[in-house]
């Protein structure tokens, strides 16, 4: 096992490096401008932008400034920002819990909701719960979160006033009420958020739970007189959880980049809100920053999913 | 191709002699209500943004880009018809943008989705087909392109070049293809193996003419559930980019960017968002829909699963 973790991670790291220097390329290749914020600007002359430029250290070609950015990288040090001069790394520290307040609680949300509703959708296959559940489960991943989002704020927002709908990062949860406040304005990104990844999870539960009621075992657990609630909980669902957990650890950076439009919608000042911003502002430790960590989380996430899959499951052997 | 010699097909009681694969299938999607209605549905959408030239400007008296600054954030009313779903802020008839906006948002969808196709079928062919090291290096490159998440790739390459509706169809259907792949990749592995493959290698067929007269037959079924389904998924990518700012760029209309351009005013003109985004859904679910349809009509074993 520890070997195989090994393996998996060493085999990582050049596909990690491959991934650095992609992101880097099309960055540096690309038609933007890092001064564009002083571009317009008349009043800057030439040689004080040629200077602002050699300070940034953009007077280098760019595959040295990619050797030094990597260099960098892998000590730790994720360089600054060219707009606000500060650690790219505080940065991201900064936005983060807002990130994980609204993008983390909705996921396990809908975990939680998939879940349940995925098991008693397979067992009561065709019943009206069934029914009802994939209706909505298909109206949920059809429907783009934007306008979910836009509509539960026209709805709560504009016409009932019930919630507000841009989002204070700057709120402190010191007592009852602050806490309310908290909830109040979180509700609205994690409904939509929630929502669409139980549509997805519910129908991957449901599905993977299908595959196994039809099989020997189970005929085999009834016929041995087990109830029906052991047969499904401690045989079936068991059985049917291995995939369904490593693709819940195979959604966790899916989640993350969804994210970006939910914290779009409602303001949300996180790690997705920054990362357009900084796109827009050419601000590109930042971006190049961000896309490389969300990388990682998906590299690293590709990995827990295989071990898991193996620790869950004495089947498979890994190699 | 004979209903036996396929591994896709149900060994489902044959209800009348030599059913072909897609007769037997057609057969079955004729009871199939949702699916038809659903089809119906698209078909209706595709061939009114197809017309919307004709009935911009016959119908509704209107081009897309017309403005009536007398008439901003018009309520829907039937009269005039061009302001039945309202006009937006510059007095634009929000119904004859959504049409052409369905040009470009559908135009994205349906050919990104055949880029993908075409890519995914080839690589997944030759991948599976051929094995060991080329297989080693389509799954690498695999592997790693689907660890930059796909969607801050298609944010920044799409900042950098500004594009237009046929770049972003060609950058999406260059970067959609791996689930395909992988598809395709995984049934010509199980396909190789099996007895008409080494029949036909044996009377001397070339690996092109195995991989695209004996392989492909069989993995195409399931195909078109996939691509019914990447269609539906493009077009949400689209519409979620378009929102962002990022994909296809006022004035073309496209239903992501109306709606962007209607959350600005949402307090004034509910209706503005309410449109776009309920077309975007209905189209996206009707492909869903027809997707999984597909899927049980080809084989009924997976009935009700997906």
């Amino acid at each position: 096992m520890g070997r195989y973790i090994l393996r998996r991670l060493l085999v990582a790291i050049p596909t990690l490096i491959v991934i650095s220097f992609i992101i880097y390329a099309v960055l540096a290749l690309s038609p933007i401008d890092p001064l564009s914020a002083f571009g317009a600007d008349p009043r800057v002359p030439p040689e004080v932008r040629e200077n602002i430029r050699r300070s940034l250290g953009l007077d280098q070609p760019w595959p040295i400034r990619y050797v030094k950015w990597f260099t960098a990288l892998i000590q730790g040090d994720l360089g600054y920002s060219f707009m606000s001069h500060s650690p790219v790394i505080g940065l991201i520290v900064q936005r983060l819990p807002n990130t994980l307040a609204v993008v983390g609680v909705a996921y396990v949300i809908g975990v939680l909701i998939a879940l349940p509703v995925g098991m008693i959708s397979a067992v009561k296959r065709y019943s009206l719960v069934d029914q009802v559940a994939t209706t909505f489960a298909f109206i949920g991943f059809s429907t783009p979160t934007f306008f979910t989002g836009l509509l539960l704020i026209i709805i709560f927002s504009v016409n009932l006033h019930w919630l507000p709908f841009i989002y204070n990062s700057n709120l402190k949860i010191e007592d009852l009420g602050s806490f309310l406040q908290q909830v109040k304005q979180s509700i609205m990104p994690i409904t939509v958020l929630g929502l669409f990844d139980a549509a997805v999870l519910t129908r991957y539960v449901r599905s993977e739970m299908l595959e196994h009621l039809p099989l020997d075992y189970v005929r085999t657990a009834r016929s041995k007189g087990l109830r029906e609630r052991a047969v499904i909980l401690s045989h079936v669902l068991r059985n049917s959880l291995i995939p369904v957990v490593t693709l819940i650890a195979l959604g966790v950076p899916a989640v993350f980049a969804g994210a970006i439009v939910t914290e779009q919608i409602f303001r949300v000042p996180g790690i997705g809100e920054m990362l357009v911003r900084a796109i827009f502002d050419g601000d590109i430790p930042v971006v190049a920053a961000v896309v490389f960590l969300f990388s990682v989380l998906v590299v690293s996430f590709n990995l827990v999913a295989d071990v898991l899959y193996a620790v869950l499951d004495p089947r498979i052997k890994y190699t | 191709m004979s209903a036996t010699a396929t591994p896709l097909i149900a060994m489902a009681p044959a209800r009348r002699a030599s059913a072909g694969l897609w007769s037997n299938a057609l057969y079955r999607l004729r009871r199939d209500r949702l699916t038809l209605a659903a089809a119906t549905t698209l078909t209706v959408l595709v061939v009114l943004s197809i017309l919307a030239p004709l009935l911009a400007e016959h119908v509704f008296d209107r081009s897309f880009e017309q403005q009536d600054l007398l008439k901003t954030y018009h309520p829907p009313t039937l009269d005039p018809p061009a302001y039945l779903l309202g006009g937006d802020e510059l007095g634009r008839s929000q119904v004859v943008r959504l049409l052409y906006g369905g040009q470009v948002s559908l135009f994205v969808g349906f050919v990104a989705a055949f880029m993908n196709l075409t890519i995914g079928i080839g690589l997944g062919l030759i991948s599976g087909y051929f094995r060991g090291p080329v297989d080693d290096v389509i799954t690498w490159f695999i592997t790693t392109l689907n660890s930059i998440p796909i969607i801050f790739l298609l944010i920044i390459i799409t900042t950098l070049f500004a594009p237009g509706a046929l770049t972003l169809t060609i950058i999406i259907g260059l970067l959609f293809w791996t689930g395909i792949t992988n598809f395709v990749r995984g049934q010509t592995f199980a396909l190789r193996e099996r007895e008409f493959i080494l029949a036909a290698r044996t009377i001397g067929a070339a690996s092109w003419r195995i991989m695209f007269r004996h392989v492909l037959p069989n993995i195409l079924p399931l195909i078109f559930v996939l691509l019914a389904i990447d269609i539906g998924t493009i077009i949400l990518a689209e519409s979620a980019l378009s929102y962002l700012g990022l994909g296809i760029v006022p004035p073309t209309p496209s239903w992501g960017n109306m709606l962007s351009n209607a959350s600005t005013y949402f307090s004034r003109a509910w209706w503005l968002v309410v449109s776009p985004g309920a077309t975007i859904f209905l189209t996206v679910l009707c492909l869903y829909l027809i997707g999984d349809g597909l899927r049980d009509a080809l084989d009924p074993r997976l009935k009700g699963a997906s």
